[in-house]
């Protein structure tokens, strides 16, 4: 358990993706069966333990200390599992009692005064009655630790994340609380901090599953898209995962008819790319603004059965009744979540209001309800279609359409044109180019070579993505916040607003947030610029100069528009990234909020216009 | 005599009408008594100045020559008599030279303890428990989710690390007076032998440390060093420098800090800080409430720091305790300012 929570504890920290797979690499390497297997159920969240609820850990925590000193302490840390995990009290942490010095002992030189003490310097009293005068109720009887070491947590047999697991899976709720004190008695502060983030569910250390399952492929010859593909059909503690990939055994076969299959995913087109590419070699499709799913259906002895996947391999198929029963047909889908109303297909604002839902209730069905749009077919029954090209995969997948004949799937529409310029002017204007009442959820162009295989990843060459032309604007910079990993020594979060009229004439309102579009050499200028001309600083946060003539102008682009409750300009932006940085413009002369109302309001009519 | 007739708070500090002192002063008085050299105890300034050796030539290194009128060293142990009252330095276990300061009047003994640790520290003397009738403590960690632990278990996090990533520098932040050389010679006892680097502004300290005594292997200027070099590497360097321009020269860098702060994760987060080292120069939770206790004082008086929780913890113990407001201590909360690395934690 404590290796496990070390590890937790240096993910919550790390920011850079490559070195929390090492350092899951690293564990997975070291750590032996099944322990490393039940640390991988717990990083991919396959682990849930029903009965530890939040309430349980405060009532333990309410029985063992003082009320006012918990109020104090959890006011100061802010987070109730960690405060648990520092305040809990436990033996070892008892101090022993001080032994008073001669007050005029002989004089010591300064210098080094070499202790080899390794405990408390003045353990081992002989003033034991001292404690008896001075009881600590808020710990239990004051222990005479001086008599002999402090109970460790490595003492004896170590506690074990598998015995953890085991116990859990079989415990009683009525036992839970007991055993649950009993754990937290012999950990020390990482490890309750663990222990309380495991049984509570959502370890939150950012690093998502596909991470976990890509250090796991790191062990061994495997690569991540295989340990992907087994996933559906592995269970905790992965035992057979793990000796085939060091080279110990089989690899587990797929026993899952309704496995998640690693998609595909296209680079982003340059403009320039086109003239080297020919317009004979392509199909175009719309690029539509929803959630990239895929949907998979098995027939088994039991009945049918469905699933849909979210891109990251997520079953998400409990969100989605009313998609789930109408996957009637063996095979797996490649395609787009939407919302269509009355035959037409929404904007992403409006399936955004589907998706933020916990419960799926029925009124939230019929006014969402949730449409497929398929653009691929990697299954047709048993039979894999990923090594087809495209277009003849686009074949089977017009025929598997049909032969479903459900009107919540359809086909995603191919962009006819002859050569670039036609399909540069479908990208400008998707409704007049065949996408019609549906151009709103339209955000560009999926350029798809005829001959290329279904290639897991996001291999070069084969798929294109061109998306429409942002949204631009001018805001100024108003905030500047330090970056992490190897931008923490720069200020690389930009908070930037637009004027609008305020009680005392103009002022700026902040609008977004961005930190990313700037080149290395924009970033160095940018943070020297913030250096210079803070105004005030909060924590990592710097105040930066904005009045209408002084400041830095950013030209910000941006993907999409949507009203927010939580800013306080009521608009929240997709996708904000600065564009260029407009040295030469006065702050004064940057756009206005009511600019963005205007867009916004181009994109609630379908911004077609 | 009451305490307080003995004992006075003053806007330039703790004063002793009776003995004709300060102690610890914020500002410039006549009389200064020096508990320890960090900034926010020791000023330059004053007209006279009582300390230790150590104290007071850690003062000279930082202030020059002239930081006061005229200084006297006292030994740990020895007593003085001034005007009304006597004094006695005992060690305070904070950092080299650092001393809790007895002053006894009218048959009382208050002690004024700056900074202390009760725990082992191989670069500096170990606390002392001194009995008294009143104890001044600070609560710098003074919330019972401060409990520092093990630092040699915070060291092998450290050394764990730079074996995990040898192509990245590792970074280490820790306080220049203090921290940095304890931190040093904790990594030495691990058996860390490799070249360790120092940012300029711990240069003279560290050396000072060494010159009293204190072994610290080898050490390197990091100044003009090629990044290349650097790959692999330790550096200490101020917690201000983590997030500096200064900072660029390393390869890919892993940013670790030395302090008792990094018990919380937001601090630790907000501060950028990839490798959190609960290593503290001050008394933790337990620490203070078992020296509390064990000096035997009825009368408890708290200053810098969580106040709060101390002074309600001695009236759940049955002690008297009140909070003394002293403006300028332990002023650690902004993560930019220089001032931040002259605190001790």
């Amino acid at each position: 358990m404590n290796r496990f929570a070390a590890l937790l504890d240096r993910l919550a920290y790390e920011p850079a993706r490559n070195s929390k797979l090492r350092l899951m690499t690293e564990y997975f390497r070291s750590t032996p069966d099944p322990e490393r297997g039940w640390a991988l159920a717990a990083l991919t969240g396959a682990l849930s333990f029903p009965h530890a609820k939040p309430g349980l850990i405060r009532n333990l925590i309410a029985e063992r200390t003082d009320p006012a000193l918990f109020a104090l302490s959890y006011d100061y840390v802010g987070d109730l599992s960690e405060t648990v995990a520092l305040m809990w009290p436990t033996p070892s942490s008892s101090h022993a009692q001080h032994d008073p010095s001669p007050l005029a002992g002989e004089g010591r030189e300064g210098g080094r005064e070499a202790t080899q003490q390794s405990k408390r310097a003045h353990e081992n009293s002989s003033l034991l009655a001292q404690a008896v005068l001075i009881p600590t109720p808020d710990r239990g009887p004051h222990r005479a630790s001086a008599m002999g070491c402090p109970a460790s947590p490595q003492g004896g047999g170590e506690l074990t994340l598998t015995s953890v697991v085991e116990t859990l899976t079989t415990l009683g709720k009525a036992q839970l609380p007991q055993q649950l004190a009993r754990w937290l008695d012999a950990l020390d502060e990482t490890g309750r901090w663990a222990l309380i983030k495991l049984v509570t569910g959502g370890l939150r250390v950012g690093a998502s599953a596909r991470l976990a399952k890509a250090a796991v492929a790191a062990l061994g010859a495997g690569d991540a898209q295989d340990v992907e593909l087994l996933w559906p059909s592995l269970t905790p503690p992965y035992v057979e995962l793990f000796a085939w990939l060091e080279g110990n055994g089989e690899k587990p076969q797929s026993a899952d008819p309704v496995a998640f299959r690693p998609p595909m995913l296209a680079h982003a087109l340059e403009e320039t790319n086109l003239a080297a590419l020919d317009p004979a070699d392509f199909l175009a499709e719309w690029k539509w603004d929803g959630i990239r799913v895929q949907a998979v259906a098995a027939r088994r002895e039991s009945g049918a059965i469905a699933r849909l996947y979210s891109r990251t391999g997520e079953d998400i198929s409990k969100s989605f009744p009313d998609l789930i029963d109408v996957l009637h047909l063996p095979g797996a889908i490649d395609g787009e979540l939407l919302i269509r109303r009355d035959g037409r297909v929404q904007s992403f604002n409006v399936l955004q209001q589907r998706l933020n839902r916990k419960s799926v209730t029925a009124k939230l069905l019929a006014d969402f309800p949730a449409h497929l749009r398929a653009y691929d077919l990697l299954a047709d029954g048993e039979e894999d279609l990923r090594i087809l090209p495209f277009a003849a995969r686009r074949a089977r997948l017009q025929d598997f359409v049909a032969r479903l004949n459900e009107p919540r799937i359809d086909l995603s529409p191919l962009v006819e044109f002859a050569n670039w310029e036609e399909l540069t002017a479908a990208r400008k204007d998707p409704a007049a180019a065949g996408a019609g009442a549906d151009a709103a959820a339209v955000e560009g162009i999926m350029l798809k070579r005829r001959e290329a295989p279904y290639l897991p990843g996001r291999p070069k060459g084969p798929w294109w993505k061109w998306k429409r032309e942002p949204f631009i604007i001018d805001a100024v910079l108003m905030y500047a916040q330090r970056g992490h990993g190897k931008r923490s020594s720069y200020y690389s979060d930009y908070t930037f607003g637009v004027w609008t009229r305020g009680d005392t004439g103009d002022e700026l309102v902040p609008v977004g947030k961005a930190y990313f579009g700037f080149t290395d050499e924009e970033l160095i200028q940018i943070d020297r610029f913030v250096r210079r001309n803070t105004t005030e600083r909060f924590g990592p946060v710097r105040e930066v100069v904005h009045e209408p003539d002084q400041g830095l102008v950013l030209e910000v682009a941006f993907e999409g528009l949507q009203r927010s409750t939580r800013h306080k300009s009521g608009l929240a932006m997709r996708f904000p990234r600065i564009s260029r940085l407009r040295w030469d413009k006065p702050p004064g002369e940057a756009d206005r909020l009511e600019l963005l109302e205007a867009i916004i309001a181009r994109i609630e009519q379908g911004r077609t216009a | 005599m009451r305490p307080e007739d003995i004992l006075a708070l003053t806007p330039a500090g703790i004063s002793c009408k009776c003995g004709g002192f300060h102690i610890d002063p914020t500002r410039p008085v006549a009389r200064a008594l020096i508990t320890h050299a960090h900034s926010d105890h020791a000023r330059a300034g004053h007209g006279a100045v009582l300390a230790t050796q150590e104290t007071l030539d850690l003062m000279r290194l930082r202030y020059g020559e002239n930081f006061a009128g005229a200084t006297q060293a006292i030994r740990y142990g020895e007593s003085l008599t001034l005007d009304g009252a006597t004094v006695t330095f005992h060690p305070a276990g904070h950092v080299l030279g650092s001393a809790q300061i007895a002053v006894e009047a009218g048959g009382l003994r208050i002690v004024a303890s700056g900074d202390y640790k009760d725990i082992a520290d191989p670069t500096c003397a170990p606390f002392e428990l001194v009995r008294c009738d009143v104890f001044i403590t600070e609560a710098t960690f003074a919330l019972p989710v401060f409990r520092h632990g093990d630092p040699g278990g915070e060291i092998a996090k450290l050394l764990r690390s730079v074996a995990l990533f040898p192509e990245r520098a590792h970074l280490v932040g820790a306080y220049s007076l203090g921290k940095a050389q304890r931190v040093i010679a904790l990594l030495r006892a691990a058996g860390y032998a490799s070249p360790i680097y120092l940012h300029g502004a711990m240069e003279s300290i560290t050396h000072y440390y060494e010159s009293r005594g204190i072994a610290l292997g080898e050490l390197r200027p990091v100044r003009g060093a090629a990044k290349a070099e650097l790959a692999g590497t330790m550096t200490l360097c101020p917690p201000s420098a983590l997030t500096d321009l200064w900072a660029r020269r390393f390869p890919d860098p892993v940013n670790a800090f030395a302090s008792g702060w990094m018990r919380v994760r937001a601090r630790a987060r907000q501060q950028g800080v990839s490798l959190p080292l609960v290593i503290s120069d001050h008394a933790d939770w337990d620490g203070l409430t078992a020296t509390v206790a064990a000096t035997g004082a009825g009368e408890i008086w708290v200053t810098h720091g969580q106040e709060d929780a101390l002074v309600h913890w001695c009236a759940t113990h049955g002690l008297k305790a009140r909070p003394l407001d002293i403006v300028g201590y332990g002023e650690e909360d902004e993560p930019d300012a220089a001032a931040n690395d002259e605190t001790g934690e």
